[in-house]
């Protein structure tokens, strides 16, 4: 369609990983290949030889057969696991690295935020850097010198403008660098996790600008990001990766609900099957699950307690278990750790602090009723030994949504925010009277 | 609105057009590595004269004194320094183009520029050294009372000349250096060696007739030959199938390392 801005048809990217004998060998290897077989070589100089090179090597397919559009002034956030290629994708847009084959056809500037502070010396001052990092960005110095105040008060950071930026704290270094990057006026901006650093009240400003650039100035914006929460805010639509290929593209909200349904298990249960669970000699982990009024639950009911099982064999006798669980909230990252020791339950554990029997156990940590928001969340499981060795751990084990039944929708219809949202006591006295 | 294809294989087009829009990051890249280059030194911009003059007065003594070298009816110093400002462009060139793709790969792994930006600004560098060397030459000149000769009009060329070499050659050594490391124990190497191979300490007069045209393939040999030529003249004369020679191997060099840069450089950012 004639309408979109970037359009990518059929995009692939095949990295060689391993034993390329002919590339990347080192020295010695070409010009052993060379005098060998000094034929091969020459052909294998020639740019057509990546259609046959010896099949010693092996291949990973970074993208897969991509395609997709993007409208002018569409916000589109890209989303997936580590690996799932969105990285590669955008080095790709970017012109950082070539594809294997297909084809990209984009309609304005790019201008692209791998990585805030590209570029920046140390040991150049911060007016040196802005100078520098922009003409990098592809500013020119006129440019440059146009938006130089903007910048710095973006920054924050007028005070320190001549001491060397390897003098600053992260934070200013963070902020300048991306105060340098948002003042770039591309038609195309394409941003990777630059918001993962410096602190709330910056980030808060960054998803501000990023707002603006998108929004008011009607700007085209590929975000890369794990925080849902700012993709969700920020993005009209949505790109979701899975293994090199895309999964979904669609609305943001639909391509959020498909990552978090594909990131985790959705039954409500993980199992190990017989013995599958290597990674400790002394323990065996067997299933996690989520438990609710006697029935394993991949969605809960909020206003009823919540059970997390772990069930494991202790496979040598007289160990020291703890059992411990994290919950996690997909924006907000992990808000509580819990485990069953005595002194950080409400009732008692039998086994704990006990020398463990050899045998099959089952640990359960049951959360209370009107306690967590409309939402998902992740379970970490971990057991350790003697409260200081972790001898199991399992990130992101489980997952489960969690819905409003309609505990606290009498009066108040809308969206709760927060990442829990438990029922306090409140009283309101009236003191005085007029 | 510019349209942009991105394909496997078609940069082409694009690149040269980009190179142009660019050309800006040239000088910032150059007076970055200026101005990083003397931080936290205590003698600071000195040290790109105390290098040259020490290296002068060890190889005046050694050819000059001991080796009693003919010295073509010029103060040995200047002969051995005019010998120099070319050498030295070319052995800083040479180290620092070889090292700017590496030093720079946090630049080439996450931002498009045409990368021969990066080798093309290390020579700019030195050429800043160049220069200062070559205000010292004139201090030089004055102190000995020399007059330079009608040729001094035919410097630019050489200047030129040198400024090539030192691309083509750079521009082998960057793009080698990204997949081959072990460019990095062979270039110091080669300058060390080249300075007493290539007729730095003397003149280029001694080499035996039969060999003087095999000598030349040597391109720093035909741009430090011109370089005494035009600065000191006298007995200094052009070899001319040797400068031939020489100016060929440059042009070779020159062209054959633009294709291999632009060969490799597609895959920096994969391999660096």
């Amino acid at each position: 369609m004639s309408s979109s801005i970037i359009t990518v048809e059929n995009l692939s990217k095949r990295y060689v990983i391993g034993h390329q004998r002919s590339k990347g060998d080192g020295l010695r290897h070409a010009i052993e290949d060379a005098v060998r077989n000094p034929l091969q070589w020459l052909r294998s100089c020639l740019p057509s030889s990546i259609s046959h090179l010896p099949s010693t090597r092996e291949e990973f397919w970074a993208l897969n057969d991509v395609s997709f559009e993007v409208k002018p002034g569409e916000v589109l956030g890209i989303i997936g696991r580590n690996g799932a290629g969105k990285s590669t994708l955008l080095k790709i847009l970017s012109r950082i690295t070539e594809p294997t084959s297909g084809r990209i056809t984009i309609d304005g500037r790019v201008a692209s935020l791998l990585e805030v502070g590209t570029g920046f010396h140390p040991e150049l001052t911060g007016r040196e850097n802005i100078f520098l990092n922009g003409a990098i960005l592809g500013m020119s110095r006129v440019e440059i010198k146009r938006k130089f105040d903007e910048i710095v008060a973006f920054s924050e950071v007028e005070k320190f403008l001549d001491t060397p930026v390897k003098r600053y704290s992260s934070g200013m270094y963070v902020r300048l660098a991306f105060a340098v990057a948002a003042h770039l006026e591309p038609e195309i901006l394409i941003v990777d996790e630059v918001l993962a650093v410096g602190d709330a009240q910056f980030q808060k400003k960054c998803m501000g600008k990023m707002d603006e650039v998108a929004k008011k100035q009607g700007r085209t914006v590929l975000f890369v990001s794990h925080n849902m929460g700012a993709v969700a805010n920020i993005c009209t639509s949505g790109l979701l990766m899975e293994q090199g290929k895309k999964a979904f593209h669609g609305p943001i909200s639909q391509t959020v609900d498909a990552y978090l349904t594909s990131s985790a298990g959705v039954t409500g249960e993980r199992v190990w099957p017989d013995n599958s669970y290597a990674a400790s000699k002394r323990i065996r982990l067997r299933s996690v699950r989520v438990v609710q009024s006697g029935e394993m639950k991949s969605t809960v009911s909020l206003d009823r307690p919540v059970s997390l099982e772990v069930t494991f064999d202790t496979l040598v006798p007289d160990l020291e278990i703890s059992v411990h669980f994290h919950l996690i909230h997909p924006s907000a990252g992990v808000i509580l750790s819990t485990a069953n020791f005595p002194s950080a339950t409400l009732g008692r554990d039998v086994w704990a602090g006990r020398l463990w029997h050899q045998g099959t156990f089952v640990s359960r940590c049951t959360l209370p009723a009107n306690f967590l928001n409309e939402g998902t969340y992740f379970i970490n499981v971990a057991i350790m030994l003697s409260a200081r060795e972790t001898e199991v751990f399992v990130g992101e084990a489980l997952q489960f949504s969690t819905q409003d039944t309609g505990g606290m929708r009498r009066e108040y219809t809308g969206h709760w925010i927060g990442v829990v949202r438990p029922k306090f006591d409140w009283e309101t006295e009236k003191i005085a009277s007029y | 609105m510019p349209q942009l294809i991105i394909e496997a294989g078609r940069t082409e087009r694009q690149y040269w057009r980009d190179l142009w829009r660019y050309r800006e990051l040239f000088y910032f890249l150059a007076w970055r590595d200026l101005l990083v280059r003397y931080k936290q030194t205590v003698v600071g911009v000195a040290w790109s004269l105390i290098r040259p003059l020490l290296t002068m007065l060890v190889l005046t003594i050694v050819f000059g004194k001991l080796g009693k070298m003919p010295s073509v009816g010029v103060p040995y110093p200047l002969l051995v320094f005019c010998g120099m400002l070319p050498w030295q462009f070319f052995a800083n060139a040479l180290s620092e183009c070889g090292n700017s793709l590496v030093t720079n790969s946090n630049l080439i792994s996450k931002v498009y520029f045409p990368r021969l930006v990066v080798p093309a600004s290390s020579v700019i560098t030195s050429f800043v050294d160049f220069i200062i060397s070559a205000a010292f030459m004139i201090i030089l000149m004055i102190w000995f009372q020399f007059v330079p000769p009608v040729n001094l009009v035919f410097l630019p060329l050489f200047v030129l000349l040198a400024f090539a070499t030192s691309f083509g050659v750079g521009l082998w050594i960057a793009a080698l250096m990204v997949e081959y490391r072990d460019f990095r124990f062979i270039v110091p190497f080669v300058v060390q060696f080249g300075l007493y191979l290539s007729p730095v300490g003397f003149v280029s007069d001694v080499v035996p007739e039969r060999y003087r045209l095999l000598y030349s393939l040597n391109p720093i040999v035909g741009v430090i030959d011109g370089f005494r030529w035009c600065l000191l003249g006298g007995q200094n004369t052009l070899y001319w199938p040797g400068q031939i020679i020489s100016a060929i191997a440059v042009i070779v060099l020159v062209f054959s390392g633009i294709w291999y840069f632009r060969r490799t450089e597609r895959t920096f950012a994969d391999v660096i």
